[in-house]
């Protein structure tokens, strides 16, 4: 088992020691300008220079992000719960979330600020919010109301109320594809907290660090603060991830057999 | 329950979509006794799903009426009194087969170990030992339907409901559940309304065959099957078997199944086969 997991793991493991090796090599051998693209060995000495700052900001921005996440992807479960639950409204409503799921939500990120405060985390909780909500309702919703009919028809045999059909059959049945939603919105919400700090946005916080420092070419700061906002984004992704995976082993393991 | 009451009474039923306003079925009326084996046939899109259907109260007749175990067909399923088999075997991918088979009782509010014990009682009577904890997808089509069996018969219902059942597995495995299928029914001596699409397996599992014709589907017929119980693998091969099958086949020619189509021919390949 560990012998196999490192076999599988080794090509991905190997193509990152690669990936890091041409970084710092290309960078040095071309001599190309720090503020351009600076070492990865500077970036991370930029770091520990002074963790603090970086540690302090990555934490606000994740409890923007999260904050974001949270609440939207409640609503947006909530949401497709309800429209699943009377059709009619669901059909109603679909045209418009389809439409508003095109609409570039990032760009209302200016007036969000504007809402509910540029300097306080609520305005990027509200962003990452919306931005979460659209991916997460649009799959729980399909998979509510994609369950075979001889499925609903088994339990109306047994005289299952709507509840019990919801409870036993509708939910676990969308259960994949809300977690489908839920790590795309991961990534949504850290795009959020961070676009949303860059327009006025929380004092040290990831995004105002980023645009700060790159205002003042201190680009090697920008880039560690780059850095911190993507091994907190694939944290919060493998979370995620993992959380699929205890809460439904039976689906994980049923794709696994596909694959093979 | 007394003896002769009737577990399945329909007079009149006739049913018309109201989309395209196809019509199903004409004016059916049948009687179904309590421990009958009664088997439906007919052509492809005859109605004979949609008659079980209608017993079942999952699709509601234009006309006529039905009564099961002596109530109204809607107060029948809100009783429970039977338990349902589809084609294909319906499981829910992310239960295992012992929670597939105890769904049925959850929803009865039965308490956890009330439910384990029947369910090893199931498990044993569709010999199924040992598959407890697997998941659907780990399963053969055949044992995918012993759970589905299980599952129908979990709660002890009088009346089993079964629509092709055995239709999508291979010959030999459906002659096998058809064996096994016969077992259960003299262990747990209830009633079935069986539809398939096989004379031969019609002829074999069923104590009574009901022929019907085309669309829109009406009763041709029914024929007696006076085979000794218990079947057994030699019953396919006694004279009185093929003289069964020949009557039932002639009732469908004369109900207007076309032999010739092409639907159909495979099925009767498939039927003279089983002979």
């Amino acid at each position: 088992m560990t012998k196999r997991h490192v076999a599988e793991w080794a090509p991905a493991i190997l193509v990152f020691a690669l990936g890091i090796a041409a970084w710092e090599g290309l960078v040095r051998g071309l001599e190309i300008e720090e503020f351009l693209l600076p070492p990865l060995s500077v970036i991370l000495e930029t770091f520990w220079e002074d963790p603090d700052t970086f540690v302090t900001a990555g934490r606000i921005t994740l409890i923007e992000a999260v904050g974001g996440f949270v609440i939207g992807c409640a609503a947006a479960i909530l949401a497709a719960l309800a429209l699943a639950r009377w059709r009619p409204l669901g059909e109603a409503l679909m045209p418009y979330a389809i439409a508003a799921n095109a609409v570039p939500i990032i760009a209302f990120a200016p007036i969000t600020n504007n809402w509910f405060g540029a300097i306080d985390k609520e305005s990027k909780m509200a962003i990452a919010a919306v931005l979460c909500f659209f991916p997460v309702f649009v799959n729980t919703l399909r998979g509510l109301t994609s369950v075979r009919p001889a499925q609903i028809e088994l339990m109306r045999s047994y005289a299952a109320s709507e509840v019990e059909v919801f409870r036993r059959v509708r939910i676990p049945n969308a259960l994949p594809y809300v977690f489908t939603g839920l790590k795309v919105a991961t990534v949504l919400a850290m795009i959020g907290a961070i676009v949303g700090d860059y327009f006025g946005g929380s004092p040290n916080s990831l995004g105002t660090l980023i645009r700060r420092s790159a205002g003042i070419f201190a680009f090697e700061t920008a880039w560690a603060a780059i850095l911190v906002a993507s091994v907190l984004g694939i944290a919060f992704y493998a979370a995620v991830a993992l959380a699929e995976r205890l809460s439904m082993g039976w689906h994980a393991s049923a794709r696994a057999r596909q694959v093979e | 329950m007394s003896e002769n009451q009737i577990v399945v009474s329909l007079s009149g039923v006739s049913k018309r979509f109201a989309t395209g306003g196809l019509e199903a079925l004409r004016a059916i009326d049948l009687e179904v006794r309590p421990g009958e084996f009664i088997s439906l046939i007919g052509p492809s899109g005859c109605g004979k799903s949609t008659l079980l259907r209608v017993v079942g109260d999952l699709v509601q007749p234009t006309e006529g009426r039905v009564v099961v175990n002596g109530k109204p067909a809607h107060q029948a399923r809100l009783d429970r009194d039977y338990g349902m088999v589809f084609q294909d075997a319906v499981l829910y991918d992310w239960r295992t087969v012992a929670k597939n088979i105890s769904l049925p009782l959850e929803l009865l509010g039965w308490d956890r170990p009330r439910r384990a014990e029947r369910v090893r009682e199931l498990i044993e009577l569709v010999e199924l030992g040992g598959f407890e904890e697997h998941h659907p997808w780990e399963l053969s089509g055949g044992m995918q339907q012993r759970v589905a069996i299980a599952r129908a018969l979990s709660f002890r219902p009088p009346l089993l409901l079964m629509d092709e059942p055995f239709g999508a597995l291979d010959e030999m495995t459906r002659e096998r559940m058809n064996m096994e299928l016969l077992r259960i029914w003299q262990q747990s001596g209830g009633t079935i309304l069986f539809v398939t699409h096989s004379i031969a397996e019609a002829v074999f599992l069923s104590t009574r065959v009901v022929v019907m014709s085309p669309r829109p589907g009406q009763i041709v017929g029914v024929v007696e099957i006076d085979l000794p119980q218990p079947r057994t693998a030699d019953t396919r091969e006694y004279p009185r078997f093929f003289e069964l099958v020949t009557e039932v086949r002639e009732l469908l020619r004369r109900g207007g199944t076309d032999f010739d189509a092409p639907v159909i021919e495979e099925e009767l390949i498939a039927a003279e086969e089983g002979l």
